[in-house]
């Protein structure tokens, strides 16, 4: 603070935060915080407390709910506070009510007012504290009390209470588009605002507006042009230049608005040419702003009408980026390189090694935006690759987030590119073993239906061999200990359907197996219940081929624990099974034809196999049925709620009498099916039905054969069409396509060699001899004149990983020297050095040694200059280099902590604590002790626990 | 804001969390921020978010953006408000911002709103700052 006064703060407070900083431990500072809470809850409601004993209050306040702990008993307080007349005061209040409250809190009600009132303030600071809370606490109702005030505003002279405003209509239109539908004309007339804060804000509403419609917004395409070539060409004011950028904020935010506007549109596109080529030419890449600006060009350049120098230059610049040894610049180049590629496919090949590098990289987030580069650019000749890459990433990390991301992806890649139906399986059973409780349950009914209705092709033979290759397969993955829920469906399913169909394997194999599955899952019902559906279908299907079923007698005990079961469904699934077992083989072949899971469904929605039984039933007397639509109370009543619903949004309230209940079945089944309930007793219709939208094929076993063949189909219907081409022939064509089977055996070997010498460490020949091999697969750089470049880079790439290599065990000098380049900043800021916390002097008292560094500045400083004198190439003088040079304190910091990981040590104790030492204090130290010197008078001292509380964060 | 022991030192929102949201979420983020080296990138994705961190001595700055978001920009937004938060304290250090927590959110205040940057001029950010410490 300095120079901006001394503390207005008590001795609690300062003790406050000084335990708080000081505090080691979460536990540690809980402790403070629920001490702090009980203090407060008896100070604060208080009379009479004066002012800036309050405002220090809300502030205690504001840090108990930063560090994780409920402060509401004081929210009230806080309103209050924004009553106040100081401005400070009134400014903290709303501070904090902006901090505890969110929109729908009843307090808010009470601020409105408040605000309401400080709009029409004179002072404009006041005005912009109250707009500052319109943004945070305004909602959709209350948006019309401040509208009209907000629109006065935007005329006002100060530029600061336009910008405000600007963004307070801004949150309007976030919050409910509606209300300021006819004020977005306001954003374009503040666009063209003589103060270039104010039109640098509106950008950010006008991004939104033509974001949701770009239409409407084209005419400005000139405008936001000649904004930015303004900007570009220094004519703002110099404050907003940042590190010698001329308003880079506001270059990126426009870069951003034209890619939306040129996106597809020529004629707005060549509008924009000249300006983008400007920028890219004066663009200083050797600062972080300067790339980030470039960054943006390349977005804009490769989302607007191709131009074929633009692409150049940003090709270019993402050479330099992926080059560069700076991870972030490499992160930025992968994800520039992402969106250029859709354009000019033909740029990835020249960085195929660079791209390989990050994608080995051991920074995750490096890696994760390299696979999202592969996604993009999959296809069918390198979807073996990629897929194989992406599921051994997933494999190997936790994040279930991202891992559900990674697996879709995967999912999708393969059903888009599967080479053959083989690969798809495989990487499916690889995908599902792996995440299969994170994968969408839709690809486990979609790998189903590929196994059942084999590729389309009609090609029964493959078909077979397909499910021949998934039943075995399946059979040796079920030895591994817990699969996912959604795999065991998937291979229940597959085991019931195809698991006899080729004779490979016997009944009882298959049925042994699925008990093992149900006895091993057994908390899981959905699991069990698949097998046991499976293991009727095994039965069903022996008994039709008249073979004699014996069942296992672990079978036969799972069969009696599910009769008993407390889930009605696996009950019904296992009277089903014992129903089945006791049919004649034709009955059986009727309701479980084998292989019919693709076959088309006939519903009668009629029912008109029921006519007769109705028939019967009205001679007898019974009334007749009468549609739900004639029957008079109920016209009136769905006439009513025709009406209301289209008078819904006039009147808030309804006075009519609320409609009858229905019962619910009425709504549920169709009318037909309701007949049949009114008139005849139709045992239970709801159930069955029900338990079919939910579980898997089962037959009711305590109805009539015809019965049975209905619901079977309704069952089936579920797996069979819904959404694909219906049935796959059925006839036994004996044509053979074994071309298929054998380059899908090709494929997979070829995969899997790869992956094996993935996996070997081999010697960094051979590595970069894998990773061009990588490369081709992945860029499908197989003609020879593409390889020839690639070797040449291989060789110039290899040595430079010789070189990195040996960068590293030369300690974070170099890297420290590297990075103070970028991290440049204007020369008003060049102040060297560390604060006095890094002195040592543990033990010393805190005055005398203030006093001691007051005199000796100058000493230091000498001592500061003398190794920065001897400059020579070693590494001492490196370091030296770096610590009186500093423009970071990061850096620095980044060195004591690395040679000295304790956190609680004093960066002064490192390995050359002369060096550190001599630059403890940088040209300007008296301001800095001065403003410590208060702080320590409180008993907040460097040599206390935490140093680090006093460390500047700039050098 | 958080210190590298993964104390808070300052937090803003700008969409609503409550309060036990937000302790998980920064407890997450700061614990996937603190593990990282600095030979890597600053930027880790976090469910739908990417957070662009920022280590300034014993202090490190997170901002949590969408995907869209230029994230070089974004760490050197932190910068800006690093510097600005320098010029107005004077070698800013983390007990400034301990002790004048409201002045830090005033300045913050100035350069976002609404979750954009709408403020880059050092002058124009400071003032209002200044004027209310003379009230």
């Amino acid at each position: 603070m300095g120079s901006q006064g001394g503390f207005y703060q008590s001795k609690e407070f300062l003790d406050l935060v000084k335990s708080i900083g000081e505090a080691r431990s979460k536990a540690e500072e809980d402790r403070i915080v629920l001490n702090e809470i009980e203090t407060l809850k008896r100070r604060i409601s208080e009379p009479d407390i004066p002012k800036r004993k309050m405002k220090e209050y809300i502030i205690r306040l504001v840090y108990i709910e930063m560090l994780g702990h409920d402060a509401s008993f004081g929210y009230i307080h806080a309103v209050k506070m924004t009553h106040d007349d100081s401005l400070l005061v009134k400014r903290t209040g709303y501070l904090a009510v902006t901090l505890f409250l969110n929109e729908d809190h009843d307090l808010i009600i009470l601020i409105v007012n408040t605000i309401q009132k400080d709009l029409k303030s004179d002072n404009y600071l006041v005005v912009c504290a109250a707009l500052n809370a319109v943004c945070k606490l305004i909602n959709e109702e209350t948006i019309p009390a401040v509208l009209p005030q907000v629109m006065e505003l935007l005329a006002h002279p100060k530029e600061a209470v336009r910008k405000k405003a600007i963004m307070a209509l801004h949150r309007f239109y976030q919050k409910s588009p509606s209300s300021v539908s006819h004020l977005v004309s306001n954003f374009r007339k503040r666009l063209c605002d003589n103060d270039p804060g104010v039109m640098g804000a509106t950008l950010c509403p006008l991004f939104e507006l033509i974001a949701r419609d770009v239409n409407s917004y084209k005419d400005l395409v000139i405008s936001f042009v000649s904004i930015l070539k303004q900007v570009a060409e220094r004519r703002l004011s110099k404050a907003y230049d940042y590190h010698q950028m001329p308003a880079p904020f506001i270059q990126i935010k426009l870069l951003k608005i034209l890619a939306l506007l040129g996106s597809g549109d020529k004629q707005a596109s060549e509008n924009m040419y000249t300006v983008v080529g400007d920028i890219f030419r004066k663009c200083d890449s050797s600062s972080n702003i300067g790339n980030a600006v470039l960054y943006e060009c390349i977005c804009c350049v490769s989302s607007i009408y191709p131009n074929p120098k633009l692409l150049e230059s940003a090709a270019d610049v993402i050479s330099r980026f992926l080059k560069s040894d700076s991870h972030n610049l490499k992160y930025m180049g992968i994800d520039a390189l992402g969106r250029l590629i859709k354009i000019s496919p033909e740029i990835a090949e020249q960085h195929q090694l660079a791209v390989i590098d990050c994608l080995e990289d051991p920074d995750d987030t490096l890696k994760r935006k390299t696979f999202e580069l592969l996604y993009k650019m999959t296809k069918s000749t390198n979807v073996e690759v990629i897929v194989d890459r992406m599921i051994d990433y997933m494999i190997s990390i936790n994040d279930n987030h991202y891992k559900t991301e990674i697996a879709s992806r995967c999912v999708e890649l393969a059903e888009q590119f599967a080479p053959s139906n083989q690969w798809f399986i495989q990487t499916m059973n690889r995908v599902f073993e792996h995440a299969g409780d994170l994968v969408n349950i839709k690809v486990a009914h979609n790998l189903m239906r590929l196994i059942a209705e084999g590729f389309g092709e009609d090609d029964d033979n493959a078909d077979t061999k397909l499910r021949s290759s998934a039943v075995e397969s399946y059979l040796r993955i079920l030895g591994e200990p817990k699969l996912p829920s959604v795999f065991l469906q998937v291979i229940c399913w597959v085991l019931g359907e195809y698991g006899t169909a080729d004779g490979m394997f016997s009944a009882s194999d298959i049925t042994g197996k699925l008990c093992d599955v149900a006895e091993a899952y057994s908390n899981d019902e959905t699991v069990k219940a698949y097998a046991t559906t499976a293991l009727m279908k095994i039965y069903a299907f022996e008994i039709a081929a008249r073979r004699k079923v014996d069942m296992l007698p672990e079978c036969q005990s799972l069969m009696e624990e599910l009769l008993a079961s407390h889930s009605t469904d696996l009950q019904q699934r296992a009277y089903e099974l014992q129903a089945v077992i006791g049919l004649d083989a034709h009955a059986v072949a009727c309701i479980m034809p084998s292989d019919a899971s693709c076959e088309d469904i006939e519903v009668d929605r009629d029912l008109s196999f029921l006519n007769d039984y109705i028939q019967e039933a009205i001679e007898k007397g019974a009334q007749p049925y009468i549609p739900e639509s004639e029957r008079s109370g109920m016209l009136n009543i769905s006439n009513f709620r025709n009406q209301d619903h289209h008078e819904a949004s006039s009147h808030g309230l309804r006075f009519e009498a609320y409609e009858l209940p229905k019962p619910a079945v009425q709504s549920r089944i169709p009318q037909t099916l309701i007949a049949s309930t009114e008139i005849v007793p139709v045992p239970e219709p709801m159930y069955p039905r029900e338990s079919y939208q939910t579980t898997m094929p089962s037959i009711p076993s305590d109805a009539g054969s015809a019965e049975l063949k209905l619901r079977l189909e309704g069952v089936q219907k579920k797996w069979g069409r819904s959404t694909y081409t219906p049935a796959t022939s059925t006839s036994n064509s004996t044509s053979q396509k074994t071309v298929n089977g054998t380059s899908q055996g090709d494929g997979a070997s070829t995969v899997s060699s790869m992956r094996e010498t993935y996996d070997s460490r081999k010697p960094q020949v051979e590595v970069s001899h894998e990773k061009q091999k990588l490369a081709a697969s992945l860029f499908g750089g197989s003609s020879k004149t593409e390889k020839r470049p690639a070797t040449g880079h291989k060789a110039a790439k290899a040595s430079s990983h010789v070189v990195e290599k040996s960068h590293v065990p030369k300690s974070s000098l170099e890297v420290a020297s590297e990075k103070a380049a970028p991290a440049q900043q204007p020369p008003d800021l060049l102040d060297l050095g560390e604060p006095t916390a890094t002195s040592t002097a543990l033990q010393l008292d805190p005055f005398k040694q203030l006093e001691g560094l007051l005199d000796a500045t100058e000493v230091a400083s000498a001592v500061n200059g003398a190794p920065a004198a001897s400059r020579s190439p070693d590494i001492m003088a490196l370091y030296a280099d770096t610590a009186a040079g500093i423009h970071n304190k990061n850096d620095a910091d980044l060195l004591s902590g690395l040679s000295n990981p304790s956190v609680t040590n004093m960066p002064g104790t490192t390995a050359m604590p002369q060096v550190t030492q001599s630059s403890s204090k940088g040209p300007n130290p008296k301001d800095s002790l001065e403003k410590d010197a208060l702080v320590r008078q409180m008993g907040v001292n460097p040599s206390s626990q935490n140093p680090n509380l006093f460390k500047d964060l700039l050098g | 804001m958080v210190n590298k022991q993964g104390q808070t030192r300052l937090a803003q929102y700008y969409e609503w969390l409550t309060l036990e949201e937000r302790r998980a979420l920064e407890g997450e983020i700061v614990r996937k921020c603190l593990a990282r080296n600095e030979q890597q990138c600053s930027f880790v994705e976090h469910r739908n978010y990417k957070i662009v961190y920022r280590r300034y001595a014993s202090l490190f700055f997170l901002v949590g953006v969408d995907n869209d978001e230029n994230e070089l920009a974004i760490l050197e937004f932190i910068h800006l408000l690093v510097e600005t938060m320098d010029r107005h304290f004077g070698n800013v250090c983390e007990l400034d911002i301990m002790f004048h927590l409201e002045k830090a959110h005033f300045m913050l205040e100035e350069m976002v709103m609404n979750g954009c940057i709408v403020e880059t001029s050092k002058a124009n950010i400071l003032t209002p700052v200044q004027l209310l410490e003379k009230t």
